[in-house]
């Protein structure tokens, strides 16, 4: 029964407590010696600043929980007295406020990392599609709790987007109800996205954790997407990531914090210091910056989809957009199994790598067009061109980079891949060449 | 890594080179200089404090103009201290409203007079009342109006500014006034600033652009009361984290040293 | 191991002279937890005062209470930072027998005298009652409502805030 042995730390209440419940060698396993690639460059610090990040508005939100009242006549006061009154509600409820754009942020760079250096190709499919949903619950969350304020953006963005599941046939209607609780968004409402938004971030805290876990299983990725061949390709994760994570997570928050003291509003919507009103609509209703890429796929389908020659309609515009909107997240779950290259990183990869930058431009010119004027247009010279044009060509490309991975995985020639990760950095000594031969097995 | 620094670029000066065409759509504002950085302007004064004179005057144009219809219903009277008022000075201008309290024993409503902890009292019970009193439009609490509008200070001296003969084949409907600062340049609110409208008690020349000014000082502070005190600790919290992020950058290469 | 990195910024000979001393390197290590512990320390102040009064929650601290209607014999009661507050326009008999008390028989030997006084009774006549002196049953009183035994414990509050103010009395 003695499992005595396999703890041995020094301090005695420490093994005491490991024998019988052995956190401090899982620690010591996973984020101790833990063998991470060597290789890391200061993209991978993104997963440990989310993780803060996700702290950060945990522990902010629950004060300003105790604080905040849901009700449509007294939400939108109790903001404003957090704000006047409360001893630093000014700092916590701008560190929220801020804090959902900086881990927005974060996790936008953490993805993309992943897609850039094919972090989800086997063996880390479900690593990924875990990593989706997590996305996806965190985009719940922050939509509900930018209703909670009560200011005008919040009421119109939430009648909005709650309105796109009318476009679903037949139950459409009975769902949007159902979201409602009434027959507008109105108190109900309130109160249950409320009671979410607070439930949510414990339940993206815990599929974090198989986030985690999922990866410890698999290991890291790295920048040139060869998988560590022995001990010389990696490095135990403390101190070498411990320092190097602390170290890019202060200076993320540093930039955080220049923001939360310096232009706390800058990711803010003036409208929403008005309080909502549901007889007045504001003229231009924009979600939150995070959320317009996705705004802008839904309103680029300004088109019915009929059979051709027929008249007959398949898909009405509205149901169109919706259907693409929540498709251009939808379709990062298959991603893993849309790639059909072996090789991972973009560094060798030379068609995907030009990919990959037009999904990006794409990416921001959505994020652009979402957030301007539905009838807006670029004028170039005498030419006009309609934003709306413009969001097309750039969902084209959004669903085009994904859909065309199948086939640039078949055509692609991907430059020669280093025999391991140690091989570049050692520069070709030959204990690299000695390390390879050695038929190791990453446990 | 420096390609992937390089794309990342592109992509964002594609976006933003394309920005300023349609921007010209959206109305610009004359900046003014403020002593307290902006409210709505990002990084504008790191230092910013607002100007106490101006926070009185703007007070006293709120006080004697504005107040007729615009409510500023966040507010209470013991707020003023920010302006450097003291107590006995603020326990007098809240005497000087009379509140609506109760109900009583009798559950009879009472009137008394208004002490530091009470609101700002409103000009109309409510916005029903101040609707019905305006020709149909609640003219707009004034608490948060800085943030609330784009342009935040600036619009505000913009507006009250901006009142003049419409220009030629401009129809301003009846009830409406020309203001070419509005949105839609029909603006229901009469101009209400003139030239030695109020008299400042510190002997500023009241032209209708200082009181524009100053009343645009004091709704800025309204809307963001702890701006002071939010500059003066993000500057602790920058060097604080300043000096980490350096220590951890030279921990970081003690670390890796033997790596290298 | 040899310097032939390909990361920027980690010139050969960097490493060297950074983590070569281990005392230096102990030092950074320790300055680096140090600095970091006392920022965590720090910032959790904020979230902690949050939980204090607010402002508003303050500014309602004080209360001014017009006591000029109040006949004698008349007793009000007026709310009081959550609590009520019962005020008494003692009769002359209520404060003679208050002033014949023995002190030493009550569990507060205080005269009534300077128990006015701290009550901040102008003219000497009203009596202020925390709320806690007289749930029915618990004590038993002798008029004005001294303690002479106590059956459950005293929530001893509010009575020592209650002082003397020019337009009447003043809890603060």
């Amino acid at each position: 029964m003695a499992h005595g042995p396999s703890s041995s730390f020094k301090n005695p209440v420490v093994n005491w407590l490991d024998q019988r419940l052995p956190i401090f060698t899982m620690i010591q396993k996973e984020y101790g010696v833990f063998p991470t690639p060597r290789n890391f460059n200061y993209f991978w610090n993104f997963g440990a600043i989310a993780m803060i990040m996700l702290v950060t508005m945990i522990v902010s939100g629950i004060v300003l929980a105790m604080h905040y009242t849901p009700n449509t006549n007294l939400a939108f006061n109790s903001v404003e007295r957090i704000m006047r009154d409360v001893n630093f509600g000014w700092l916590i409820r701008y560190i929220h406020m801020n804090g959902a754009s900086f881990f927005f942020i974060a996790v936008y760079i953490h993805i993309f990392r992943g897609l850039y250096y094919g972090s989800y190709k086997k063996p880390r499919e479900l690593l990924w599609i875990i990593g989706v949903v997590i996305f996806l619950l965190m985009m719940a969350t922050a939509f509900m709790g930018y209703v909670l304020p009560w200011g005008q953006m919040s009421f119109w963005g939430a009648t909005v987007i709650t309105n796109l599941f009318s476009a679903l046939p037949l139950v459409g209607q009975d769902i949007v109800t159902l979201l409602w609780g009434g027959f507008s968004v109105d108190n109900p409402t309130l109160n249950r996205f409320f009671a979410l938004h607070y439930l949510l971030p414990f339940v993206i805290a815990a599929v974090v954790f198989l986030h985690v876990a999922a990866l410890h299983v698999t290991g890291s990725n790295n920048p040139l997407g060869v998988e560590p061949k022995g001990p010389q390709d990696t490095l135990p994760f403390h101190p070498y990531y411990t320092v190097k994570d602390s170290f890019g997570t202060v200076v993320y928050l540093a930039i955080f914090a220049a923001f939360v003291f310096y232009a706390p509003n800058f990711f803010g919507e003036p409208d929403n210091y008005i309080q909502a009103n549901p007889m007045v609509t504001p003229p231009h209703i924009v979600p939150e910056w995070y959320f317009l890429p996705y705004y802008a796929i839904l309103r680029s389908i300004t088109f019915d989809i009929s059979i051709p020659f027929t008249g007959l309609k398949l898909i009405e515009a509205k149901l169109g957009g919706v259907i693409a909107m929540f498709g251009s997240i939808a379709i990062l779950f298959i991603l893993p199994w849309l790639d059909t290259s072996p090789v991972r990183s973009a560094r060798f990869r030379p068609i995907f790598k030009k990919g990959i930058l037009a999904f990006l431009v794409a990416f921001f010119l959505l994020m652009y067009v979402g957030a301007q004027t539905a009838d807006a247009a670029w004028h170039l010279g005498g030419l006009e061109i309609p934003l709306v044009y413009v969001g097309q060509f750039a969902t084209l490309v959004y669903f085009g980079f994904f859909l065309s991975l199948p086939f640039v995985g078949l055509i692609e020639k991907p430059l020669p891949l280093p025999a391991s990760i140690a091989k570049p950095v050692l520069g070709g000594g030959a204990s690299a060449a000695g390390a390879t031969a050695k038929p190791m097995e990453k446990a | 890594m420096r390609r992937l620094r390089s794309l990342i670029l592109a992509g964002l000066v594609a976006v933003a080179a394309a920005a300023p065409a349609v921007a010209s759509e959206e109305m610009e504002y004359p900046k003014n200089e403020w002593s307290h950085g902006g409210v709505t302007r990002g990084f504008s004064n790191i230092f910013g404090t607002f100007d106490r004179k101006a926070l009185q005057r703007g007070f006293q144009v709120y006080k004697e103009v504005c107040s007729a219809c615009h409510s500023m219903n966040l507010l209470s009277y013991r707020n003023l201290a920010a302006l450097g008022y003291n107590e006995a000075e603020i326990t007098a201008i809240a005497a000087g409203y009379d509140m609506t309290d109760g109900p009583n024993d009798e559950g009879e409503m009472f009137t008394r007079k208004g002490v530091p902890a009470d609101h700002f009292k409103a000009p109309f019970p409510n916005e029903k009342a101040a609707a019905a009193a305006n020709g149909g439009k609640a003219p707009p609490d004034l608490s948060l109006i800085v943030k609330a509008r784009k342009g935040g200070e600036d619009y505000i001296v913009a507006l009250l500014t901006g009142f003049e003969p419409a220009p030629a084949g401009f129809t301003v409907p009846s009830g409406g006034n020309y203001n070419k600062a509005f949105p839609g340049h029909v603006i229901a609110m009469p101009p209400p600033l003139s030239d030695g409208g109020v008299t400042f008690a510190d002997g500023t020349k009241a032209t209708v652009e200082q009181q524009a000014k100053d009343v645009a000082t004091f709704l800025a502070w309204a809307a963001e009361p702890n701006l002071e005190a939010r500059h003066q600790m993000g500057l602790k919290v920058m060097i604080f984290l300043i000096v980490l992020a350096g220590i951890l950058y030279a921990a970081k290469r003690a670390v890796w040293a033997d790596q290298h | 191991m040899a310097d032939t990195t390909q990361t920027a910024g980690h010139g050969p000979g960097s490493g060297s002279h950074s983590g070569g001393d281990p005392s230096r390197r102990d030092f950074i290590y320790l300055a680096a937890a140090a600095t970091g512990v006392v920022g965590a320390a720090v910032t959790v102040w904020p979230f902690i005062d949050s939980l204090n009064p607010a402002a508003d929650t303050l500014a309602l601290a004080s209360t001014d209470v017009d006591l000029a209607p109040v006949q004698v014999g008349q007793s009000i009661t007026v709310t009081w930072r959550g609590k009520p507050v019962f005020i008494r326009h003692r009769t002359p008999e209520e404060i003679k027998s208050a002033t014949d008390v023995n002190v030493s028989e009550l569990r507060d030997p205080q005269k009534d005298a300077d128990r006015r006084e701290e009550a901040g009774m102008a003219g000497g006549r009203r009596h202020l009652h925390p709320p806690g002196l007289h749930p029915a049953g618990a004590e038993e009183f002798r008029s004005p409502r001294r303690v002479r035994r106590l059956v459950l414990p005293l929530p001893w509050f509010g009575l020592r805030h209650i002082r003397p103010h020019p337009q009447g009395s003043r809890a603060a």
